[in-house]
């Protein structure tokens, strides 16, 4: 088909115009523009920015150049046909938001306390195997931002292994489908556990070298600490989650907060920031709390790996799908499920009438989203630099800040 | 402290504007008088049994032209009592209009802007209600149950 846009000189003004209005300007500021097209706002966001010479006056954030209506698809199609779209929502940490949706699926039907362990544990595996490959891309994208290039070679050559291992279970490198409601899609593939356990051992002495690289490198330090500073109470104000809050001191894991899945039998601790380079709650912080959550998930994995090879052993019986619902009729009422995603706490919110399997409303709240709009908040008077570096830290994926 | 007792608590601080409870959704849920109930959602936040500090999510339903009514969704979290409250309120859809509680949780501000753009209910005394997700120069509100799409968007058809 040929291309239908109609050129006319007024719809990039009128299609998101810009807020400040140029006219009240002060002498000597100006107002410009970060994005959509800019490696470091990760993806196609866009910073309306105000500044006074170097210093950072006013930052407005305009989304919606991914938005690829979600909630208008999720209430048009049945339950286990939305599970590809949430993939589309975080495509970095896919497995994690399959899990949280099919969750909530499987709450609202009253099935979870029938799901098989075997299917809870390589649920939590894969999903925390994709936790530590979106932090892999938060810390090496964040390193790149801020001028540190190594890292981030470093952290895409050891979440290539992660992403085959994901591959392997369904074919899909980022985008899987692999939870279902109910299920999984497929068992783990023969040999998958043995693989997952080398993979395991190799990680851990790289994540070493990635402290040692990165994490404490004097410059990173530099760069990062005293910088973007997230105070508690606006934090939680804001409704931020995830590494975000934790960065600023709260010991607030969903995992742990509300205990879903299997969690509950795992052992892992859930690391905060201290301050240890300068004050709590700086972007040092932020990106410190995501390395350990690093370490914490591998232990989780090697938990998971000892359970799926000795006491919920492979039976070629095992059928994944055995539950798996052919009709999804939840009752009808108002359910809101969050869980744990790399980012923050991924929401659904559920209105169903008991009479088909398509809800009435589907709600996602984005971790994403709702961490973005305390940018405005945390980055008056830094410098431009700093305002890339505070972008970088909020680890943000505009696929789920637009849905 | 369970659904029951902030139902309780609340009817004995704000009588006529809590409207009913309900146990069956998941957290369980309140319902309030859809207008003057900031100083309600203020309660819930300061006081010190409840302390809602923390605003997950909000949510807007459309209930279609012919029950003629809308609907806004608060879900909330107290994070040092571990409690879940989800506060309902229903109004006139010919007059989405309800007060905003973007000053009480700043969260709120994107997710009322946010609904504003896709369901058209307006908040009162909200600082900066803007479409946030779609264009500026997009016409109508998508997750309206009525919504008629513009034929062409920029000479780009809409309706494929």
């Amino acid at each position: 088909m040929a291309i239908q846009y109609t050129y006319h000189p007024d719809h990039l003004k009128n299609s998101e115009p810009i807020y400040t209005s140029v006219s009240s300007l002060k002498r000597g500021e100006m107002v410009f523009n970060i994005g959509p097209q800019h490696p470091s706002t990760h993806g196609v966001l866009r910073l309306e920015v105000v500044t006074d010479g170097e210093i950072v006056k006013e930052v407005i954030p305009h989304i919606g150049y991914l938005h690829r209506c979600f909630e208008k698809h999720a209430e048009s199609m049945p339950f286990n046909q939305t599970i590809p779209y949430v993939d589309r929502m975080d495509y970095m940490s896919a497995m994690n938001s399959e899990h949280a949706y099919a969750m909530g699926v499987e709450r609202m039907l009253g099935i979870t306390d029938q799901i098989p362990k075997r299917v809870e544990y390589i649920r939590v595996l894969v999903a925390e195997l994709n936790r530590i490959a979106s932090h892999f891309v938060a810390i090496g994208t964040y390193g790149l931002d801020i001028g540190a290039f190594t890292p981030f070679l470093w952290l895409m050559r050891d979440r290539e292994h992660i992403l085959r291992l994901l591959e392997w279970t369904c074919g899909a490198r980022m985008l899987y489908n692999y939870i279902w409601i109910g299920g999984l899609y497929y068992d783990l593939p023969l040999q998958f556990e043995e693989r997952c356990v080398e993979f395991s051992a190799y990680l851990k002495p790289k994540l070493e070298h990635l402290e040692t690289l990165l994490i404490t490198n004097k410059i990173f330090i530099e760069r990062t600490a005293k910088v973007g500073v997230l105070p508690l109470d606006l934090a939680v104000n804001y409704g931020v989650t995830g590494p975000m809050l934790r960065g600023s001191g709260l010991k607030y894991d969903l995992r742990r907060v509300d205990g879903y899945s299997v969690y509950p039998e795992l052992d892992f601790d859930i690391p905060i920031g201290t301050g240890a380079m300068g004050t709590v709650g700086d972007c040092w912080d932020r990106t410190y709390v995501r390395m350990q959550e690093c370490r914490e998930s591998l232990k989780i994995i090697d938990q998971c790996l000892t359970m799926l090879s000795s006491e919920l052993k492979r039976d070629k019986d095992f059928n994944p799908r055995a539950l798996v619902p052919k009709k999804i009729r939840p009752k009808a009422g108002d359910y809101y499920v969050r869980a744990e995603n790399p980012k923050g706490e991924l929401g659904f919110f559920f209105r169903t009438d008991g009479r088909s399997d398509i809800p009435v409303r589907c709600k996602a709240r984005g971790c994403s989203f709702v961490n973005l709009s305390v940018l405005p908040e945390i980055s008056k008077g830094v410098m431009i630099s700093d305002l890339i570096a505070i972008v970088g830290s909020l680890d943000l994926v505009l696929g789920e800040v637009d849905r | 402290m369970n659904t029951s007792l902030i139902f309780d608590l609340l009817k004995a601080s704000f009588g006529q504007k809590v409207l009913q409870i309900d146990l069956n959704d998941q957290p369980q849920s309140i319902e309030i008088i859809a207008q003057e109930n900031r100083e309600l959602f203020t309660f819930l936040r300061d006081d010190d049994r409840l302390y809602f500090d923390m605003l997950s999510s909000i949510t807007g339903i459309d209930n279609g032209p012919e029950v003629n009514t809308m609907e806004v969704i608060y879900n909330l979290y107290s994070i040092p009592f571990d409690l879940h409250l989800m506060v309902k309120i229903k109004f006139d859809r010919e007059t989405p209009l309800v007060p905003t509680v973007s000053d009480i949780w700043k969260t709120a501000n994107w997710h009322e802007r946010e609904i504003f753009d896709l369901l058209g209910i307006r908040f009162e005394g909200h600082p900066d209600l803007r479409r946030i997700l779609l264009p500026s120069d997009w016409e109508g509100h998508p997750l309206r149950k009525d919504d008629v799409l513009q034929e062409r968007y920029h000479g780009i058809k809409v309706d494929y």
